[in-house]
């Protein structure tokens, strides 16, 4: 009897700490899908730093390194220099690329740093039980805006696609979701084509994944992926937003469909 | 310039260290402009391109402490400098490296604080260097070196206890050994010891995986963790405290100070000489790990300890723990950038052996030109 479909070997089986109906998982096992497929497992090394993803070294058998927060693009980058053929990945959340890490991921695209960056935004702070975010969509309730995000206090959303797009150094942006079986095997061909440009020596590239935190969003995992297909997508249109290889270019942010 | 040269060059203290740093097998450096560490950076981006090396200017000292992190996560030696404002910075990076045990050589070319402070030699970076800095108990190696030869002999150092002990080691340096010019003799051939790194991220392929943390969730393991970083401190205790004495055999007052400040006490102890006062001076190489064993034996025969630093007082603080109340320990220091002289450090010692001012000395002049508290020995 042939095997259609198995666990990727790269993927550690191990129960998961991640709670129920989080996104973290599904996006583990689609890097774990890649790294089988593109063969790239003993040279790939990831990065996990300060968030819920933190324990990501627990679930993929690669070499890996953990980060203080926000330093992701700072650490892959000496990683990277060192090791130019290895494959170089930084795993983040919305707080830790958007807010702390901003100054590092803006200069590690605007230098075209050959590494691969895994945006996971889901507009929360998972970990420390579910603050404000600079992702945090308008008027949206969290444990720091009890009232909802009011711009005229905690300021509006932070499109990082859009942001990056205007940077030469920046070779491929899209922003996926994975909130139905269609949306995550986009996020998977977008994944994968970030490792290929990190391949093929085209330098940055940087996928943001539209992800549910329905434990902090206090919703069902059901009402979470609803809520990213009709909320988040309005303020974070799904597109991709630079393509070495289509020369799709928007500086400002215009996001061309796929 | 060529490193393989046998001869002398005439270098700033900072490119001292850049330059030995590469003959060290250094390959990668990361760094941000402040003064007055600037010769550092401005060297490295010329050399490591020669040598097929890595020189990049990071965004932020934050940013440059955390791509020699990678860069040590990597397994290659790895150098990062700054001066005060710009550590501060990085101290959680080096909390950071001390924690996933990774080797890193971090340059401190210390200037006047507090705040932006200003840009003249200053040692008020002792307590962020020696007592860790950033959080969580650990420990950086720290070197202090006095002069740009001394430099470039410790750098060759830093790197092999970096990665003998698998820990951060400081220079702590200042403005003026950073920046003063010296004739220096880089070692034909660095006696540097390069270690197999099994740890470090290299890609799996053929073994199983490696990873670079310091977190430690699990109920216990932490404290197991912390247990085995102290009793690698203790080991670098045992091994690795290095000092200088000068003239202490018979000496009844005994200056302690670490690099320029050591210095200056030269200086004051030659200008004693014939005066029949009995001056030594305990010059720490390593400032941690701390002298204390040869402070002690020292206590035992001195009439007193003078502690002389550019600060506030802080190595000051270690120089009684070791001594406790064996032996009185005075203090004489200047701040803020000012650089105490061979004069003003006599006078304090008559003032500790006559307190009420009946020991007069006739001290011998220098020229003026450079009698102003600039004025350096030349260290044998």
């Amino acid at each position: 009897m042939q095997a259609l479909y198995s666990a990727p070997e790269t993927l550690i089986r191990t129960p998961s700490h991640y709670c129920p109906g989080c996104g973290h998982g599904i996006a583990h096992r689609l890097l774990a899908e890649i790294i089988d497929e593109l063969g790239i497992r003993g040279k790939t090394i990831g990065l996990a730093p300060v968030g819920c993803s933190v324990l990501a070294y627990n679930y993929l058998d690669i070499d890996m390194c953990e980060a203080a927060h926000g330093r992701p693009p700072a650490i892959a980058t000496g990683i990277k220099r060192v090791h130019p053929d290895n494959i170089v990945f930084t795993y983040q959340g919305d707080g830790d690329l958007a807010a702390i890490g901003m100054a590092e991921i803006v200069h590690a695209a605007s230098r075209a740093e050959n590494i691969t960056v895994i945006f996971i935004n889901n507009a929360i702070y998972g970990m420390t039980n579910g603050q404000l975010a600079p992702t945090t969509l308008l008027n949206q309730r969290t444990t720091t805006t009890p009232e909802g995000r009011d711009p005229l206090t905690h300021g509006y959303p932070i499109r990082i696609c859009e942001l990056l797009a205007t940077l030469e150094g920046a070779s491929f942006l899209a922003r996926t979701s994975l909130s139905s079986p269609k949306d995550v095997s986009q996020t998977k061909e977008a994944l994968k084509k970030g490792f290929k440009t990190q391949i093929e020596k085209k330098g940055f590239s940087l996928i943001e994944v539209l992800s549910p935190c329905p434990v902090y969003w206090r919703m069902s995992p059901v009402e979470s992926l609803k809520f990213i297909e009709e909320k988040m997508t309005q303020t974070f249109p799904l597109g991709v937003f630079k393509d070495w290889e289509k020369t799709v270019s928007a500086p400002g942010g215009q996001a061309t469909k796929v | 310039m060529k490193s393989s040269n046998n001869k002398k060059h005439l270098l700033t203290g900072n490119e001292a260290a850049a330059e030995a740093a590469i003959l060290a097998g250094c390959r990668h450096y990361y760094g941000y402009p402040i003064t007055p560490q600037n010769e550092l950076i401005n060297h490295m981006s010329i050399r490591m391109p020669q040598v097929g090396g890595t020189f990049l200017q990071a965004e932020s000292e934050i940013a440059a402490i955390y791509m020699a992190y990678g860069g040590a996560a990597a397994g290659a030696r790895v150098m990062t400098s700054s001066s005060g404002p710009g550590i501060s910075l990085m101290q959680e990076g080096i909390s950071y490296l001390a924690g996933s045990e990774l080797p890193c050589v971090i340059v401190n070319v210390q200037r006047g604080g507090p705040g932006l402070g200003d840009i003249s030699p200053s040692q008020a970076d002792y307590f962020q260097a020696v007592k860790g800095g950033g959080h969580g108990d650990y420990h950086n190696i720290v070197l202090a070196p006095a002069s740009a030869q001394e430099i470039a002999d410790l750098v060759y150092d830093a790197f092999d206890l970096a990665d003998r002990y698998r820990n951060p080691v400081m220079i702590l340096g200042d403005a003026q050994l950073g920046q003063m010019m010296e004739p220096v003799e880089f070692r034909k051939t660095p006696r540097t010891h390069q270690t197999v790194k099994r740890w470090a991220l290299t890609g799996a392929e053929g073994r199983a995986r490696n990873i670079v943390k310091s977190f430690y969730p699990v109920k216990g393991e932490l404290e197991t963790f912390n247990i085995r970083l102290q009793r690698k401190y203790r080991a670098v205790e045992q091994e690795e405290v290095r000092y200088e004495e000068v003239n202490t055999q018979g000496a009844e007052i005994i200056l302690v100070a670490y690099g320029t400040c050591a210095r200056i006490c030269k200086e004051a102890i030659r200008r004693a000489s014939g005066t029949g006062l009995q001056i030594g001076l305990l010059r720490p190489i390593t400032l941690w790990p701390f002298p204390k064993e040869p402070l002690r034996r020292l206590a035992k025969k001195a009439r007193a300890f003078c502690v002389v630093e550019m600060s506030a007082g802080q190595m000051v603080e270690d120089v009684r723990l070791a001594v406790l109340d064996r032996c009185p320990v005075h203090f004489y220091g200047r701040m803020g950038g000012g650089v105490p002289s061979s004069r003003e450090i006599l006078k304090k010692v008559l003032n500790i052996l006559a307190p009420e001012g009946t020991l007069e000395l006739e001290i011998p002049e220098i020229p003026t030109e450079l009698g102003k508290g600039l004025y350096f020995s030349t260290i044998p």
